[in-house]
């Protein structure tokens, strides 16, 4: 514990606690980071909604993890790479997803998966960790491409329980590639907390086995997450191999909109810790500092919110999918057995 | 059935449940483990209530670890235990595959008996939920064809405790395969406390002259519906609940092809590679001079399972069946 501390800029009550990063701390990056904040929260909330009114399909909500997913996102260059799993929208519509694809992502809609021309996110991990050697080989092909470009790969507390965790590490640390491995401990896999999915007292610690950088840092602390992350991919950039970060967080809600939390979580718990939520955080810091400007802010919150009505707008006047995707998309060219059962559904479509 | 056997109304969900819960106190040995299915009683409620009653060493919440606790379940069953495993979703089985295919399936040929693998591995499967993607898979066939594996699927309350405690019994590892869409779509009497549904058996769920309908699982409520509709166009279907994959009940199946003559193949796995092409195979062995049509398959395409706003394409329909039935009764 005593060798991995958690990492804090500013406190919960919105002091810094390092000093030498009060000069770093600039209105205008305090301002883009309250901006992206109050952008994912916003969109989150709007995702559970639109999955109650049947708008949408099962949902994983984020909130309360807003602090990593932001922080982390923002720390990343234009041409560098993004795995995320089924909860990281935060991270990748900060990074330049369009919030539409993520919506249609949750109405069971392949294009989905699709990002924007140039932006190198994958689509997100299903399977628990599985995506993590595949950061780590994107990194080996950037390393040998020689470019400066990183990788980041998300996965949460649970998926360190994963062989492809422990084999995504170790391969990344046998090759030494350009990859942040960002963890975000929520402390609980479903309904499993973190004390039941291992022994060990960090998850940090783990990278003393794989001899690369492990790091823990407040994960609602949106400047820690920020400059923690930063330093880790400047490393990657510098030759210098992969790191882990540890980001200590906490979501409020359940782990789906399938799910009912109740059953093993105290809820009790959630409402205490809404007294450390990251946005909070950055409001405190932006009074303290004398920032805070009632105008401006509801500016910002008007324009994110037309924004994802926009978006919301544009996912239901969507074309309809087309069934035809299902058979088109499996190969290059199709197999004969995929030509001749396409052929023979959509004959039989078209009589039925 | 005996007046004093008491029976409940359940569904196929509460089936399995009481089905754990039978053999968790009939035998000290049995123990259930997996992700979530203790304290939250499964994510389908499946293990709703046994860590209360049976506590944390028999009912384990595990690391989030398939290949991890399915590799330990088999250590266990081979030191004298009899593990149940929950696989989350069977779309989630594959970090374990390798512990089912190189250790399970074979410890008890490659050790000419010594060892043996009494374990049994629970899954929800299949599409038609809504559910993401990755949750709607229905690679039964990886596993059928996996030598040393049986494959149980049951499609109703009644045969889903009786097949569960013959698979927990059972000397050999099962998987056992329970379709999502089935867990809470009806209610059946279902006997209390331990009986057994005998393993390879399957069942005729209908009985016709003209044509010989096979399905499991999900599909069987959908082929029994085309059943009816079929029988109002003078088309009388024999219908068979497979039940049991591997091994196939060659006895019941052989019977109803020779009489029938014609035979659909329900299957919402993906073509190429599947269960059908095995009935197909016995078919062709055994009634060969019987046969009046080839064998019709309706089948899910040799694609990936679409995202949910196009899995009612992907899936066998009671109008895809209906169709093939007509195809084999006029051919
Ligand atoms: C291989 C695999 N097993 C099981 C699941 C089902 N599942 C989905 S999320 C989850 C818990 C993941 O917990 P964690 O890694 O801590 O991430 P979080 O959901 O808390 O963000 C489980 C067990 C899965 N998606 N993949």
């Amino acid at each position: 514990m005593e060798q991995f501390p958690i990492i804090k800029i500013v406190d919960e009550e919105g002091n810094v606690a390092l000093s030498e990063y009060r000069e770093k701390l600039t209105k205008e990056l305090v301002m883009m980071m309250y901006y992206h904040l109050i952008r994912t929260r916003t969109f989150d909330r709007k995702c559970v909604s639109l999955q109650r009114q049947g708008r949408i399909g099962t949902y994983a909500p984020y909130e309360g993890q807003e602090a990593s997913q932001v922080g982390s996102a923002l720390a990343l260059a234009n041409d560098d790479w993004l795995f995320p799993t089924y909860r990281d929208h935060g991270a990748t519509m900060t990074f330049g997803h369009s919030l539409v694809r993520i919506l249609l992502y949750w109405k069971g809609r392949n294009e989905g998966c699709v990002p924007p021309e140039g932006k190198k996110i994958f689509p997100p991990s299903v399977p628990i960790a599985t995506q993590l050697p595949h950061a780590a080989g994107a990194a080996y092909a950037e390393k040998r491409k020689g470019t400066k470009n990183a990788v980041i790969v998300y996965f949460g507390d649970g998926a360190t329980s994963e062989g492809d965790f422990h084999e995504g590490l170790n391969i990344a640390s046998v090759f030494h590639v350009p990859v942040v491995f960002f963890n975000q401990n929520n402390q609980y896999a479903i309904s499993v907390p973190i004390a039941r999915q291992m022994k060990s007292k960090t998850i940090a610690q783990k990278a003393l086995a794989y001899d690369i950088p492990g790091v823990r840092v407040d994960g609602n602390d949106i400047f820690a997450v920020y400059f923690e992350t930063k330093k880790a991919l400047d490393r990657a950039r510098n030759g210098e191999g992969p790191t882990l970060i540890e980001a200590v967080t906490w979501r409020y809600g359940a782990h789906t909109t399938a799910d009912d939390p109740t059953k093993y979580r105290d809820q009790e718990e959630s409402k205490r810790r809404r007294e450390c939520d990251p946005i909070l955080r950055v409001e405190r810091f932006l009074q303290k500092a004398g920032w805070w400007d009632e105008q401006q802010i509801s500016a910002m919150q008007e324009k994110v919110h037309s924004e994802i009505e926009q978006a919301v707008a544009e996912m239901e006047q969507f074309p309809e999918a087309n069934p035809t995707d299902m058979f088109d998309f499996v190969f290059a060219a199709p197999t004969w057995t995929i030509e001749q059962q396409k052929q023979m559904y959509t004959t039989w479509r078209e009589q039925a | 059935m005996t007046t004093t056997v008491k029976t409940n109304t359940l569904t196929l969900v509460r089936a399995v449940t009481d089905a754990l819960r039978t053999m968790l106190r009939e035998r000290e040995d049995v123990l259930v483990l997996g992700e979530d299915v203790g304290k939250n009683g499964g994510v389908f409620r499946a293990t709703d209530g046994l860590q209360a009653e049976f506590g944390e060493d028999r009912v384990i919440d595990t690391p989030l670890s398939e290949a991890g606790f399915t590799g330990a379940a088999i250590g266990m069953a081979v030191n004298g235990l009899r593990p149940v495993v929950e696989i989350q979703f069977l779309g989630f089985i594959y970090p374990a595959y390798e512990q089912i295919m190189t250790h399970a399936a074979r410890i008890r040929s490659r050790t000419l008996g010594r060892f043996t693998v009494p374990m049994v591995i629970r899954a929800p499967y299949g599409a038609g939920v809504r559910a993401p993607e990755i949750h709607s898979d229905s690679t039964e066939a990886l596993f059928t064809h996996m030598p040393g594996m049986k494959v149980v699927c049951p499609s109703t309350p009644y045969d889903a405790k009786g097949l569960l405690i013959a698979a927990i019994e059972d000397p050999d590892p099962v998987l056992f395969l329970e379709p999502m869409r089935c867990y809470r779509s009806f209610r059946e009497e279902v006997p209390e406390g331990k009986y057994t549904i005998e393993i390879g058996k399957g069942k005729r769920i209908r009985e016709g002259e003209d044509v010989t309908v096979i399905a499991w699982g999900a599909m069987v409520p959908i082929a029994m519906k085309a059943a009816e509709e079929a029988a109002k166009k003078g088309i009388a279907a024999d219908v068979i609940d497979l039940r049991t994959l591997y091994p196939l009940d060659r006895e019941l199946i052989v019977e109803s092809v020779q009489k029938t003559g014609r035979t659909v193949i329900v299957q919402e796995a993906h073509a190429t590679g599947g269960v059908a092409n095995d009935l197909i195979a016995l078919i062709n062995d055994e009634c060969f001079l019987y046969q009046k049509a080839p064998v019709e398959r309706v089948t899910g395409f040799d694609v990936p399972v679409p995202f949910f706003s196009l899995e009612d394409y992907y899936l066998p329909t009671p109008e895809r069946v209906l169709h093939a039935m007509e195809k084999a009764v006029t051919f």
